[in-house]
C-alpha cells in the first residue's frame, strides 16, 4: 500500500508524517509519533481510551484516518500540561486518586477539557453522559467524577 | 487501499464510477473504520467527503433547512434554530454513540450504512425528510422513507453519494420526539425505537401523525394505523393503547444478541406511546 | 525492639491520603503500558484463531504463509515443549492449540512479520483443515452423560455413573447435620439459579515484547499481574532455564485477576526465537474477549431453612460451575465461601465442575465467590420477605463472627462481619424511603484474602532517602500503599521513600498480584525490610557510640540511647546514618522474604436502591453504599476506590455482563458495544464506608480489600430487583428482556 505525505499540528506544533491510507490516526501517534499516550482499548470507538481533539473536537483517533490529519489541528494528552505545570484536572486527578491503574485516564482528560472548555460548569448528570464514551473498569467512576468537578471549580475561579 | 479527497461532488461521483474494485464514501467514518478494522470490507477506494464544498453546512431553506451531508451530530446539535425546529429529529442524531463518535457521525452516514437500528432514520422518515443524491446523471432528490431497502442495503448507488438532507418547514402546534431502548443509558445500539412526528389541531386534538418504529423489521417501519390511531383525538388512555397495539403489531423483528423478537414488540409500543406524549407537549398540547 | 503483640493502631503517616508516586507519569501519558514498548528491529506478531468451537485439527499448512514477503516466522503448537506438569500443559495448549482447538478464538499458529499488515495478511494464508466436532457451552448439559467430551481423561475420579466425563473436579465442605435443620425450621426455600460468564473487561488488551538471542537469552516486556508467574510458565512452555528469561512487568492496565496467566507471551518468545528479532504482539478487543479468561459460567442450587424468628437452622448448596475447555478449581472457592457469612450449626456445600466450549477461565476478583454468595443471599432474601422479617436484623442474628466455626472448616478470629452490618444498619441509606416501583436490596459479600511468596529489599540511600525494590505490579496505587508503611516504620517522610517493581532478575520471586495480597503482603514484608534496615543502622550507631546494639532503639526516624548503661548521645537521624555509612561498613539494606500467612478474612455489605420500568424491564440504580472492612486502611482513597470499582463491575455482572453464544459455540458480543461494562451514565455515587477491625495477623492491622467490593452487587441487586418488581429472579444478568419477560409472565 502506497504511504501518503500528510502536514499537520500537533499539541501546537507543525508535524510531518507518512503513512498508509488505512491506518488510523491513532497508529500514527502511537506508532509514527512517539505520543503513546493515546492508547487502544478496542480500535472500534467504544472505549475513548485514544480520545484526541481534531479541530477543536473531541474524538475516537482510532476512528479517524491519518491522512484525514492534513492541515488539521490534533491536541493529544501530551499537550495537556503546559511546561513544567500540571492542568488543572491533571492535578486534581492526582488529589482524588481518580485512577488506579491509569490506562483510561489520558483519554478521560481529553474529553474532560474538551467538555470543560465549553460547559465550565457541569452538572455532574451532563459530566456523565459526556463521559459515557470513556470506560473505566477500575473507579466505577466516583473519583473521576468528583476530581473533574473540584477541577472546573478551580478553574471557575482562577 | 488508496485515499482521495475530492473537492466537488460532481469530482467524487467521478472517483467512485472509475473505480472497478469496491469503494467507501468517507463520511465521519464511524461506521466505516469499524468495518476496515474488522476486515468486514477491504476497499480499493476510499472517497472522503468531508471537503466538498457546502457539504459541512448548515442552511436555512424554504422555512426548513437542508444539513449537508458531513455535518456532524455535535454541529447538529448545536444549531439552535434547528434543534427548535426538529428537536426529534436531532434528538435521533444525537444519541448515536458518544461524545466522540457524534464529533464525527452524520445523519446521512447513518442513513446510508443501512443499519435497521439507525438512530437518525425513524425521526427523519417522521419528518418526511428528503436526501439530494449526486450521480453521474446530476442531482435527484429521494424521500428518506425510500432509500433504506434492506439490513446494509440502501437505494443509494455505488457511484452516488449523498449531498444534503432536507428538513421541510412545518405547521405551527406541531411537534417530534425519538425514544429508543438500550439495556444502558449510552453506547448501546437500538433495541427497538420509535419516533413520532405530529401536528396539532386549535383544539388540542391531533391533526396529523406520523409514527416510524426502527430496530423491529428489515428497515424503519411507518405506522399508519398507528397514525390513524392518533388523529382526530388527544393522547389519551385509549387512544394510546390504540396506538401501542398498533405499533406492536406492525413489528416484524429478529431474536438476535441484542434482544428478543418478544422484547422488541412489546417495547416499541411502550416507546411509541412515551414518545406521543412528548411530541403532543412539544407541539404544545396538554392532556 | 519488641514488635506486635498489638496491631499498631496510633499512625503518622499510614491512614493519610497521600498523592501517588506514579501519578504525575499516568495524568500525562508518559507510563509505559504493554504495548507502548518497541525494541530496534522489532517485528509484528499475529496470532490465527479458531471459528470453530470445538474441532480437529486434521492439518496445518504454513507453506504460503512463509513465503510471503515479510514474513519472518511461523509457529504453531508444535514450536513449544512437550514435557511439562498438567497445569503448565494447560496454560500451553491454551496459547496454541494441539491436536484439537477447544473454543470459538483458540490460537492455532502465529506469524512474525515487518508490520501488523504483512502479518495478517500472512494469518489469511496459513491453510487449517478442521474436522469440526459436536460442541457445549451451557455447563448442566456438558454435565449429562450424552454431551461431547471436551476433553478425555480429564474426569474426576468420583464422578459417578450418569454424569459426563467433562465432570472434572469435586469437593464438598460443611458440618453438622442439615436434614435436622430443615426438619426444625418454619420455612424452607429450595432454589436454583444460573449466572453468565463475565470478563475482567481491563481496559488495556494484553501485549508483551519478546527477544530472545542466539544464546537462548530471552528479554520479555508484558503487562502482566506477576512477573514471575509469567517467566515461569514461559520458561516450561519453551522449555528454557528460568535464569535465562528475564521479565519485566509494564504498568499494568487492569487485570482484575485476567492478567495472573500467559496467553500471548510464550508465542511472543517462541516467534522472537525463530525470527531472531524483537516481537511484540498486541491482541485486539475481540481476541481478549475470545480467548482471554472469562469467569465461570454458574449453575447452582440453594437450600435455606429459616425459624419465625429468624434464624437460620440449616444451608446446602450445590454448584456446577465450567471454568471452560480445560480443568478448573474455582469452584473449591464458590462452595468454601457461599455461607462464610453465618454461623451456622448445619451446613453443606458440594463443588462440581465441568469442561465447555468456552475459553479457558482466568481469575476475577473473589474467583468463584460471587456466584455462589449471590444465590445464597436470594434465598436468605426470599425467606427474610416471606417471613416479614427484616433482612439487617437477619443478617445480624446469624452473622459470623470471632470464634464461629466458618462453613469451610476454620475458626474466625476477629472479623469485621458484625460491625459492617451494624454500620449498614445506622447508616441513613437504610432508613431512606422508597417510592412505588423501588426496591431495597442487601448482600453481603465475603472473600478469604491471600498471603503468599514475597519478597522486597529496602536501601537506604547516602542521602537520607529509602529506594524500596518489590515485585509486584502496581494496579491501583499501591506503590503509594508501600511507600508510606515503609515511613511508618522509619519514621521519615512519605517523600523520603520511592518504591520501584522490579523485573525478575532483580528480586527473590514474588507471587501475582491477586487474591488481595499485595498490601498485606508486600506491606507484611516491607515493615520487616524496614525492622531489618533499622537493625542494621541501630548497630551502626552502636559501633560509632561505643556501646551495646541492644542499648540502641529506634524512635522517630532517629537511634537513641536506651536503657540504663547507655550513656547519653544525641539521637542519630537516618539521614546521619546514611551519610556515614560508608565508614562505618558499607551500604545499608534491608530486606525480607516469606511465605506470608494471616492475612485475615474479609467482609462487606451492600446496600443498593433500583428502580424498574415495568414496561420495558430496565433497571436504574439510584442509589449504592458499600460498606467493608479494610483492618487498617493504608492510603483510605485507593481502599474506597477497590470498594467503589469493585461494586460497580458487580452491578455490571448483575445486569448487563454475559457471554452470548450461539447453537455451534461461536461468541456473539466480543466487543464494548454488546459486552457491555458499566459506562458513567448508568451509576448514581458509590458511597464506600471504611471500618477498621484491625488483622491480628499483620502489624498494622492491615486486610486486603480488592476482591470482597465484588461479591455482594449481584445479590444486594438481585434482592433490590425482585423487591421492586414483586417476582423472584433467579438468573444473571438481569437484562431488560429477562425482567421484562419475568414481570409479564406475573401478569
Ligand atoms: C461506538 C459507536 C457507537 C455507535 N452508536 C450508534 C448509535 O447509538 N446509533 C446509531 O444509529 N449508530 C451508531 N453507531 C454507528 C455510526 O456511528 C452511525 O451509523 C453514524 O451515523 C455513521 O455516520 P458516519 O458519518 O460516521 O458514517 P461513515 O462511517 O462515514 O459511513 C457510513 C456508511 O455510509 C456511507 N456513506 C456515508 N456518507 C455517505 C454519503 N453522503 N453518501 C453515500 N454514502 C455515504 C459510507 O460509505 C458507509 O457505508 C455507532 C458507532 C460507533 C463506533
Ligand atoms: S481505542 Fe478508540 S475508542 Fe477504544
Ligand atoms: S483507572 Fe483503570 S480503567 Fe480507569
Amino acid at each position: 500500500m502506497k504511504t501518503v505525505p500528510v502536514s499537520t499540528t500537533i499539541n501546537g506544533d507543525a508535524a510531518e508524517f507518512i503513512c498508509a491510507p488505512d491506518e488510523t490516526l491513532l497508529d500514527v501517534l502511537r506508532n509514527r509519533m512517539g505520543l503513546t499516550g493515546a492508547k487502544e482499548g478496542c480500535g472500534t470507538g467504544d472505549c475513548g481510551a485514544c480520545s484526541v481533539t481534531l479541530d477543536g473536537r473531541l474524538v475516537c483517533s482510532c476512528l479517524v484516518l491519518g491522512v484525514e490529519a492534513e492541515g488539521a489541528e490534533i491536541a493529544t494528552i501530551e499537550g495537556l500540561a503546559t511546561g513544567d505545570g500540571l492542568h488543572p484536572l491533571q492535578q486534581a486527578f492526582i488529589d482524588h486518586a481518580a485512577l488506579q491503574c491509569g490506562i483510561c485516564t489520558p483519554g478521560i482528560l481529553v474529553a474532560a477539557k474538551a467538555l470543560l472548555d465549553k460547559n465550565p460548569d457541569p452538572s455532574e448528570t451532563e459530566l456523565r453522559y459526556w463521559l459515557a464514551g470513556n470506560l473505566c473498569r477500575c473507579t466505577g467512576y466516583d473519583k473521576i467524577i468528583r476530581a473533574v468537578q473540584a477541577a472546573a471549580r478551580q478553574m471557575r475561579s482562577a | 487501499m488508496r485515499y482521495a479527497r475530492p473537492e466537488t461532488a460532481t469530482e467524487a461521483v467521478g472517483l467512485l464510477a472509475n473505480e472497478a474494485g469496491v469503494t467507501r464514501v468517507l463520511a465521519g467514518g464511524t461506521d466505516v473504520l469499524v468495518q476496515l478494522r474488522a476486515g468486514s470490507v477491504t476497499p480499493d477506494l476510499i472517497v472522503d467527503i468531508k471537503r466538498i464544498a457546502g457539504l459541512r453546512a448548515i442552511t436555512p431553506e424554504a422555512g426548513g433547512f437542508r444539513i449537508g451531508a458531513a455535518v456532524s451530530g455535535a454541529e447538529l446539535g448545536e444549531h439552535a434554530a434547528l434543534c427548535a425546529l426538529w428537536p426529534g429529529v436531532v434528538e435521533g442524531c444525537n444519541l448515536i454513540g458518544s461524545t466522540q463518535v457524534q464529533g464525527r457521525a452524520t445523519m446521512a452516514g447513518n442513513l446510508c450504512n443501512g443499519s435497521p437500528a439507525a438512530d437518525a432514520v425513524p425521526g427523519l422518515v417522521a419528518a418526511e425528510a428528503t436526501a439530494r443524491i449526486e450521480g453521474p446523471t446530476g442531482p435527484r432528490e429521494c424521500a428518506v422513507a425510500d432509500i433504506p431497502t434492506g439490513p446494509g442495503k440502501t437505494a443509494v448507488q455505488r457511484d452516488e453519494i449523498v449531498t444534503s438532507i432536507f428538513l421541510p418547514a412545518r405547521p405551527a402546534r406541531s411537534g417530534d420526539a425519538y425514544l429508543r431502548f438500550i439495556p444502558r443509558t449510552e453506547m448501546d445500539i437500538a433495541v427497538a425505537s420509535a419516533a413520532v412526528n405530529l401536528t396539532l389541531a386549535t383544539d388540542g386534538t391531533i391533526a396529523a401523525a406520523r409514527v416510524v418504529l426502527g430496530a423491529v423489521a428489515p428497515t424503519v417501519v411507518l405506522v399508519t394505523e398507528a397514525a390513524t390511531a392518533l388523529i382526530g383525538n388527544r393522547p389519551d388512555a385509549a387512544t394510546l393503547a390504540t396506538l401501542q397495539a398498533a405499533c406492536s403489531a406492525a413489528c416484524n423483528p429478529i431474536d438476535d444478541k441484542r434482544g428478543t423478537a418478544e422484547f422488541r414488540t412489546q417495547v416499541a409500543g411502550v416507546l411509541a406511546k412515551r414518545a406521543t406524549l412528548i411530541a403532543y407537549a412539544r407541539a404544545g398540547g396538554s392532556l | 525492639m519488641a514488635f506486635d503483640t498489638e496491631p499498631k493502631r496510633d499512625f503518622k503517616v499510614v491512614g493519610r491520603r497521600v498523592a501517588r508516586p506514579d501519578g504525575i507519569d499516568k495524568v500525562t501519558g508518559r507510563a509505559l503500558y504493554g504495548a507502548d514498548m518497541s525494541a530496534p528491529g522489532m517485528l509484528m506478531g499475529a496470532i490465527l484463531r479458531s471459528p470453530h468451537a470445538h474441532a480437529e485439527i486434521v492439518s496445518i499448512d504454513v507453506t504460503a504463509a512463509v513465503a510471503l514477503d515479510g514474513v519472518k516466522a511461523v509457529v504453531t503448537g508444535a514450536d513449544f515443549a512437550d514435557a511439562m506438569d498438567a497445569a503448565t500443559a494447560d496454560v500451553r495448549d491454551n496459547c496454541l492449540a494441539r491436536g484439537k482447538v477447544l473454543y470459538d478464538g483458540h490460537a492455532v499458529a502465529a506469524v512474525a512479520a515487518a508490520s501488523g499488515a504483512i502479518a495478517r495478511a500472512a494469518l489469511d494464508l496459513i491453510k487449517v483443515e478442521y474436522r469440526v466436532l459436536p460442541s457445549v457451552t451451557d455447563v448442566d448439559l456438558a454435565m449429562r452423560a450424552d454431551a461431547p467430551v471436551v476433553q478425555a481423561g480429564r474426569a474426576v475420579e468420583v464422578v459417578p455413573v450418569g454424569l459426563s466425563e467433562n465432570v472434572t473436579d469435586h469437593c464438598e465442605f460443611g458440618h453438622g447435620d442439615p436434614e435436622a435443620g430443615f426438619a426444625a425450621a418454619d420455612l424452607v426455600i429450595d432454589r436454583s439459579f444460573t449466572t453468565a460468564a463475565t470478563h475482567q473487561g481491563y481496559i488495556e488488551p494484553h501485549a508483551c515484547l519478546a527477544s530472545m538471542g542466539p544464546d537462548g537469552k530471552a528479554d520479555l516486556w508484558c503487562t502482566t499481574q506477576g512477573q514471575w508467574a509469567v517467566r515461569t510458565a514461559c520458561s516450561a512452555i519453551l522449555g528454557m532455564r528460568a535464569s535465562q528469561l528475564r521479565v519485566t512487568a509494564s504498568e499494568i492496565g487492569g487485570g482484575f485477576g485476567g492478567k495472573t496467566t500467559v496467553f500471548i507471551e510464550p508465542v511472543a518468545l517462541a516467534l522472537s526465537r525463530k525470527a531472531g528479532r524483537p516481537v511484540k504482539i498486541v491482541m485486539s478487543r475481540t481476541e481478549v474477549f475470545r480467548a482471554t479468561g472469562p469467569t465461570v459460567a454458574s449453575s447452582i442450587d440453594v437450600k435455606i431453612g429459616m425459624t419465625k424468628e429468624g434464624r437460620i437452622t440449616a444451608g446446602t448448596a450445590t454448584l456446577r460451575y465450567t471454568g471452560g475447555a480445560f480443568p478448573c478449581g474455582t469452584v473449591a472457592m464458590g462452595a468454601q465461601a457461599a455461607f462464610a457469612a453465618y454461623d451456622l450449626a448445619a451446613v453443606r456445600t458440594f463443588g462440581w465442575n465441568a469442561l465447555t466450549n468456552r475459553p479457558k477461565e482466568a481469575a476475577y476478583r473473589a474467583p468463584g465467590a460471587p456466584q455462589a454468595i449471590y444465590a445464597v443471599e436470594s434465598v436468605v432474601d426470599e425467606l427474610c420477605q416471606k417471613l416479614a422479617l427484616d433482612p439487617l436484623e437477619v443478617r445480624l442474628l446469624n452473622a459470623a463472627r470471632e470464634g464461629t466455626r466458618s462453613s469451610y472448616g476454620p475458626t474466625f478470629e476477629a472479623i469485621g462481619l458484625e460491625a459492617t452490618l451494624e454500620a449498614a444498619k445506622a447508616h441513613p441509606h437504610y432508613a431512606a424511603p422508597l417510592a412505588a416501583g423501588q426496591g431495597r436490596g442487601l448482600s453481603c459479600g465475603f472473600w478469604f484474602n491471600f498471603g503468599g511468596n514475597t519478597s522486597v529489599s529496602l536501601t537506604i540511600n547516602t542521602d537520607g532517602t529509602v529506594g524500596i525494590t518489590e515485585g509486584n505490579p502496581d494496579i491501583g496505587g499501591s506503590r503509594a500503599a508501600i511507600s508510606q508503611m515503609a515511613a511508618e516504620e522509619l519514621g521519615i517522610p512519605y517523600e523520603q521513600v520511592r518504591t520501584v517493581i522490579a523485573d525478575t532478575s532483580s528480586l527473590g520471586h514474588n507471587d501475582v498480584t491477586d487474591g488481595s495480597r499485595v498490601t498485606f503482603a508486600v506491606g507484611l514484608a516491607v515493615i520487616k525490610a524496614a525492622r531489618d534496615a533499622i537493625a542494621k543502622m541501630c548497630a551502626r550507631v552502636a559501633r560509632i557510640w561505643g556501646i551495646d546494639p541492644e542499648a540502641v532503639e529506634w524512635v522517630d526516624g532517629a537511634a537513641r540511647p536506651t536503657g540504663p548503661n547507655a550513656g547519653t548521645f544525641p539521637p542519630m537521624t537516618l539521614a546521619e546514618i546514611a551519610a556515614l555509612s560508608f565508614k562505618t561498613g558499607g551500604p545499608i539494606a534491608g530486606h525480607h522474604e516469606s511465605n506470608a500467612d494471616g492475612a485475615g478474612v474479609s467482609f462487606g455489605v451492600h446496600l443498593v436502591d433500583v428502580e424498574v420500568d415495568r414496561e420495558t424491564g430496565a433497571t436504574k440504580v439510584l442509589r449504592y453504599t458499600v460498606f467493608q472492612d479494610a483492618g487498617k486502611a493504608v492510603q483510605p482513597d485507593y481502599v474506597e476506590g477497590q470498594m467503589q470499582g469493585g461494586a460497580v463491575q458487580g452491578i455490571g455482572w448483575a445486569l448487563n455482563e454475559e457471554y452470548i453464544h450461539d447453537a455451534e459455540g461461536h461468541l456473539l458480543n466480543p466487543g464494548f458495544l454488546d459486552y457491555r461494562v458499566p459506562v458513567a451514565s448508568d451509576l448514581p455515587p458509590i458511597e464506600a464506608v471504611i471500618l477498621e477491625i484491625p488483622n491480628p495477623g499483620h502489624p498494622y492491622g492491615v486486610r486486603g480489600v480488592g476482591e470482597t467490593p465484588i461479591v455482594p452487587p449481584l445479590a444486594a441487586i438481585a434482592n433490590a430487583v425482585s423487591r421492586a418488581a414483586g417476582v423472584r429472579l433467579t438468573a444473571l444478568p438481569m437484562s431488560p428482556p429477562r425482567v421484562l419477560k419475568a414481570l409479564t409472565a406475573q401478569g
